[in-house]
């Protein structure tokens, strides 16, 4: 391991920008690590932390900055390119091939081989040491991966960042799929990589876990540094703070309403008419699975088919993968739900489906050619406003609303919240998720968090402060 | 207002080009009655087959099982007519027995929850050996009845311009291009071509719709055997052998994409037209049959090759 200065930091950016489209992800980002740190990096969701740790470990390209590893310049044109540097990124999704072995997945990309062929004493060989030098050598280098448990895949993927001579390691949510004794002994891992001399970045929405693992944190807010500090000499609440920062702006329309009859129950909680119900948590805190089960969309009572035969509608969190069908038009896309007016008997009449998607096109100033335009070419906020008005066409009376403005523009993000508005004072029930928070109490009438899936009680939203969401969603006051 | 949704011109171009191509090659007499006439005929097996594929296809699957299909439903008419049954119930009986393999291909597929490719792979070999088990292993002579004068010439004439079996598939053509176009179970497949997830999160019922789809190719497929029957006048389980790649590349040639969510019956019936084109064309240039299989394969490849560059703005 090559010896580094103490004080001098193992790896450092500089100013570092990235832009998606019209949205700015990273707008000036300074971050250094030494070695023999693990430096936490916080924030909301959509602050920029995994934006940066893709562009540290090669997987997206900054717009501008500059990188230096152990005082190099660094640039890293792809992952692998990065972990040749000595840079290897532990995802939340583990990115290993289920069906090949733990020896064949520590060494891919960079099997010792002979006259082209795989030298596979030497690959096993490789693995075992690795393994052994994480102090887990009873893990089988023949095991095939996709049989172990998340933890030991985990574990697969740190030895083969090890094994790569890796000297800089990103954790992203490391603790999003482990139990309590494997985060543990995850802790108790990452304490002894330190000890190396490794540098490590660790991600993470829990704060108890933050200050438990890490030496010093680095918070992120829209894109910018806001504050950093020793994690030991800094209360949990400061560091909320930081990460909450501002005030709520006018974004919000919140319109006089009156509540109306119950319509729903969801676990413990019941959605009434006239009013916005949030659930806050965090990503992977299960709100998904609970809207998505509501709906049928996994095994429930009802089928979706019958949801909104019901007068129900749900706008899915994945977009692309899941709310819009992309090869399809706009009409097809909004009308899907309701062909049935459309025409007589079986059929469906074009013109009229035309005629129906033109409204909503006006109506919600979606920018298109017209009703027959591909929706792939649509943008982002466009694109969500399509989905969206699926819910308005077919007129639905309940609207479950999984993280309806993620990734969108701001002036798209306005006006589905003021859609969100008019559709609750016109005695419409609202169930909105979300990760972000300050939405969530600008539309909300009362607002329950979901952590580490248990759905907390609803309280009105006057009661809660963004702080305290934070607070509740990333278990700080469990702990 | 006409919704644009997969332009056919590129392949109705495309046709008109074979056909004009070989007419200077061979000479106007290739575009004469007669020959138009031959080509049709020849077509209207793989037509028949290629109008349940198109569904089959634009809601995102395949049926690997058509060729089977057809030699099951030749063997099915051929034993009905045999023991006496009126032509019309014979050839119903074959639809049944097409629909029924449909269904099975269907259930399979939603209820094992395994691809479309794998089941009817299985499904090709199964039927086929249940059409060889019921026939013996041997052709079936079947009674001449009117059935045999579906794809007859009608040069010389009866009147109507062309046999029975032609307006026939005709008809069918249409019925696939407004039930695709024009109706809730269209739509519907196109939605789950296009994203299964959504068209599950919009309440379309995807089971069943996808059970419907391969329950009616199969008896477009059946329908296509007794067509096959009549030509042959036996029912023969080694017929059609094959025929299945020459039904996906009509689809394909006509606009539909294997990943779902496009397809037409306009473009379907000119690819198979295609098709017949250069294999009319080809063996009556002399030409051998080498020549052909090269150019129909090359053509697969580039119409496919074509149709993304012109999807991308």
């Amino acid at each position: 391991m090559a010896e580094a200065v103490a004080g001098h930091p193992r790896f450092e950016m500089i100013g570092v920008r990235k832009a998606f489209g019209a949205t700015t992800a990273l707008d000036g980002v300074d971050l250094a690590v030494r070695p023999g740190e693990v430096c936490a990096l916080v924030g909301q969701n959509g602050a920029g932390k995994s934006t940066l740790m893709g562009i540290l470990a090669g997987a997206l390209q900054p717009d501008a900055g500059k990188m230096t590893l152990d005082g190099a310049p660094y640039a890293p044109k792809n992952p692998l390119e990065a972990r040749r540097a000595g840079v290897a990124m532990i995802y939340q999704e583990l990115s290993l091939a289920p069906h090949l072995s733990v020896m064949e997945n520590i060494a891919l990309g960079v099997e010792p081989a002979r006259f082209g062929f795989v030298d596979r004493a030497r690959v096993r060989k490789t693995a075992v040491d690795a393994l052994a030098e994480l102090g887990h050598p009873e893990i089988a280098p023949e095991a095939r991966v996709g049989g172990l448990s998340p933890a030991a895949q985990q574990l697969v993927e740190i030895a083969r960042a090890l094994a790569m001579q890796c000297r800089v390691l990103v954790f992203d949510e490391p603790t999003s799929s482990l139990g309590y004794e494997d985060v543990k002994k995850l802790f108790e891992l990452i304490a002894r990589l330190k000890q190396q001399g490794h540098a490590i970045a660790y991600i993470s929405h829990f704060l108890e876990e933050v200050k438990q693992v890490s030496d010093r944190f680095v918070v992120l807010r829209d894109g910018r540094n806001v504050g950093q500090g020793e994690t030991r000499a800094t209360a949990t609440a400061e560091i909320v703070s930081l990460m909450v920062g501002r005030a709520l702006d006018e974004l919000y329309p919140h319109s006089a309403r009156t509540r109306g009859e119950p319509v729903l129950e969801v676990e413990h909680l019941t959605l009434h008419r006239g009013e916005v119900l949030g659930i806050a948590g965090l990503l992977g805190a299960g709100r998904t699975r609970l809207l998505r089960r509501l709906f049928g969309l996994e095994p429930g009572p009802l089928t979706p088919r019958q949801r909104w035969q019901q007068g129900m509608g749900m706008l899915s969190e994945d977009r692309t993968g899941e709310g819009l069908a992309l090869g399809l038009s706009i009409a097809d896309n909004i009308t899907l739900t309701k062909l049935r007016d459309l025409g007589p008997g079986f059929f469906v009449v074009p013109s009229r489906q035309a005629a129906a998607t033109e409204r909503w096109i006006d109506s919600l100033a979606i920018r298109a050619a017209g009703p027959w335009q591909s929706i792939a070419f649509l943008s982002g906020g466009n694109q969500q406003k399509v989905a969206f008005a699926r819910l308005l066409h077919h007129d639905v009376d309940v609207l479950l609303l999984d993280e309806p403005t993620r990734g969108i523009d701001v002036g798209s993000k306005a006006q589905i919240y003021r859609l969100m508005d008019q559709l609750v004072s016109r005695q419409k029930a609202v169930l909105l998720v979300s990760s972000y928070f300050p939405e969530l109490l600008g539309l909300c009438d009362r607002i329950a968090v979901m952590s580490r899936g248990r759905l907390g009680e609803a309280r009105p939203a006057a009661e809660w402060t963004e702080h305290a969401l934070v607070m509740e969603a990333s278990g700080a006051r469990a702990s | 207002m006409k919704a644009p949704r997969v332009s056919e011109a590129g392949v109705l171009g495309g046709l008109v080009l074979v056909a004009t191509l070989f007419a200077i090659l061979i000479g106007p007499q290739f575009l004469r009655a007669a020959n138009l006439e031959l080509m049709a005929r020849q077509t209207a097996i793989v037509c028949v087959a290629a109008l349940g594929m198109t569904m089959v296809i634009v809601a995102g699957g395949i049926d690997l099982s058509v060729g089977s299909v057809i030699a099951l439903a030749t063997v099915v008419t051929a034993l009905l007519l045999r023991s006496a049954v009126d032509p019309l119930f014979a050839a119903l009986g074959a639809v049944a027995a097409g629909a029924a393999c449909g269904a099975l291909n269907g259930v399979l597929i939603t209820g094992l929850r395994v691809v479309p490719f794998i089941v009817t792979l299985g499904t090709m070999l199964l039927v086929r050996g249940a059409a060889k088990g019921l026939s013996d292993e041997r052709r079936i002579e079947a009674p001449i009845t009117w059935l045999n004068e579906l794809l007859r010439s009608v040069r010389g004439g009866n009147g109507l311009l062309l046999p029975w079996g032609i307006w026939l598939a005709a008809a069918l053509a249409i019925a696939v291009a407004i039930t695709l176009q024009y109706t809730r179970f269209g739509r519907h497949l196109f939605a789950i071509g296009s994203n299964e997830r959504t068209a599950r999160l919009s309440g379309v019922r995807v089971e069943r719709s996808k059970i419907s789809v391969y329950t009616i190719a199969g008896a477009l497929a059946g329908l296509a055997g007794v067509l096959q029957l009549s030509q042959l006048s036996v029912g023969d389980p080694t017929a059609a052998i094959g025929l299945e790649l020459d039904v996906i590349a009509a689809v394909i040639i006509g606009g539909g994409s294997l990943a779902g969510g496009k397809g037409t019956v306009l473009g379907t019936v000119a690819g198979a037209g295609i098709m017949t084109v250069i294999q009319v064309g080809c063996s009556q240039q002399g030409l051998p049959n080498w020549v052909q299989q090269i150019v129909t394969g090359t053509i697969i490849v580039f119409a496919v090759a074509l149709d993304r560059v012109r999807s991308r703005h």
